[in-house]
């Protein structure tokens, strides 16, 4: 599992575009928005912490399908599937390596976005661990839905209707931390709700995926 | 014996293409599977290798027996040839890829990227990681496609090797590998499709 997780980080490093695209993509939506909304520094103060969580989360779904895709497309996944490694410890893996490429470089450049977005400073803490602790359960379920469509030629916009409904909670929760973080008021009630909705990820999806992934390879 | 497979029945897209299917295989002992284009080479050996449940029947193997060869290679591009391998090295828990690298002729293309290949050298590199899976029963389908003469040699002279180390192989191909081996036709084993076929049409 972890000679997997190593060989896709290799793989993300040396093919360019696994680390760039999704932080890219963020980048952009931190820069436009305040030119979108306009320099009242008022509002963008009070947008800052759903758009910032917005951002992470479009800029997660759009490497989602490169998870299964191609291994699937070169036969390596049939390989995986014969190798002596359980099936959901492959998703695990592959779903480490999609937030080691995704979420953790989000999560770490979301306070210098921040600053474009005039986040209050109260709200930095809390925008980083929000991010730390729910990217994980963005990756993990967008593998459950990368694992559902993976035989899919185009699979990509049905990936996302099936992906986006599963992420509305963790938006919210994501959401509402550093918004009552950057108003000072207690955060723990949404951390809490957030932290719950990833471990049940963790612990739930990978079977499902595995379970999805069985029976696309038939 | 090694892999006994007993009225096993499977299916593609959810249609039967095989019913009926019955051999076994020894330690040592290679097994040719022949037949015409359609005829279930690859399902078959899909549902030996567990990648599909048979509809019907059983397939007794050890388990973590069979090592399975597609038709794709499974190779990453980026990866060079040692790379690649050390990582299928790595998850089937053996070590050494020089025996493998050596017995395919790569050594000299080590640290080449795979991209870089060429077909029949891919193929070499697909074939070379049978041997670092350490597996006793090799399932290939078509291993010897954009392979060219000498490569078949290579390939043939790795089966019998493999199979005079105790291994066995079962091998779904349409050319002759020079070496005398039992051969089993899909043909006979065609399944209920061709029934409905004829009902429908007869």
């Amino acid at each position: 599992m972890i000679r997997l997780l190593q060989r896709d980080l290799r793989l993300a490093i040396r093919a360019g575009g696994g680390f760039g695209l999704g932080l890219a993509f963020f980048l952009i939506i931190a820069v436009l928005v305040p030119f979108g909304v306009g320099p009242d520094s008022a509002t963008l103060r009070l947008i800052a912490p759903g758009i910032l969580w917005v951002g992470a989360l479009l800029a997660c779904l759009l490497s989602l399908d490169r998870i299964f895709q191609l291994d699937f497309e070169d036969g390596s996944l049939d390989l995986l599937a014969t190798a002596p490694i359980p099936l959901e410890g492959v998703v695990v893996a592959k779903a480490a390596a999609h937030w080691i490429t995704t979420g953790l470089p989000l999560t770490l450049a979301a306070p210098v976005l921040g600053v474009m977005l005039n986040l209050s400073p109260a709200g930095y803490v809390w925008l980083v661990s929000s991010l730390a602790l729910g990217t994980p359960a963005l990756s993990m379920i967008g593998a459950f839905g990368a694992a559902l469509t993976v035989g899919l030629k185009r699979g990509g916009l049905l990936l996302s209707l099936l992906v986006l409904p599963l992420y509305v909670p963790t938006l919210i929760f994501g959401a509402e931390c550093v918004r009552r973080g950057a108003g000072g008021l207690a955060t723990a009630t949404p951390l809490l709700l957030l932290s719950g909705i990833t471990l049940a990820t963790l612990a739930l999806l990978p079977f499902a995926a595995a379970a999805a992934l069985r029976i696309n390879l038939r | 014996m090694v892999l006994s497979v007993e009225n096993l029945a499977c299916a593609r897209g959810g249609l039967p293409v095989l019913a009926d299917v019955s051999f076994a295989l020894d330690a040592g002992e290679v097994l040719l599977l022949r037949g015409p284009n359609g005829s279930g080479k690859t399902t078959l050996l899909r549902t030996l290798a567990g990648l599909q449940p048979p509809l019907a029947g059983q397939v007794r193997a050890a388990p973590d027996a069979i090592a399975y060869g597609a038709h794709s290679d499974g190779l990453k591009a980026t990866l060079s040839v040692a790379e690649n391998l050390e990582f299928w090295a790595a998850i089937y828990g053996t070590r050494g890829i020089d025996a493998a690298c050596a017995a395919f002729n790569l050594v000299e293309l080590r640290d080449r990227p795979a991209q870089n290949l060429s077909a029949g050298q891919k193929r070499r590199l697909g074939l070379a990681r049978l041997l670092v899976t350490g597996r006793a029963i090799w399932a290939l389908d078509e291993p010897t496609v954009s392979l060219d003469t000498a490569s078949v040699a290579l390939f043939a002279r790795a089966v019998q090797s493999h199979t005079a180390d105790g291994g066995a192989a079962i091998i779904a191909t349409h050319i002759d590998l020079g070496f005398k081996a039992r051969e089993l036709d899909l043909t006979g084993f065609r399944a209920s499709a061709r029934h409905a076929f004829d009902e429908a049409f007869g």
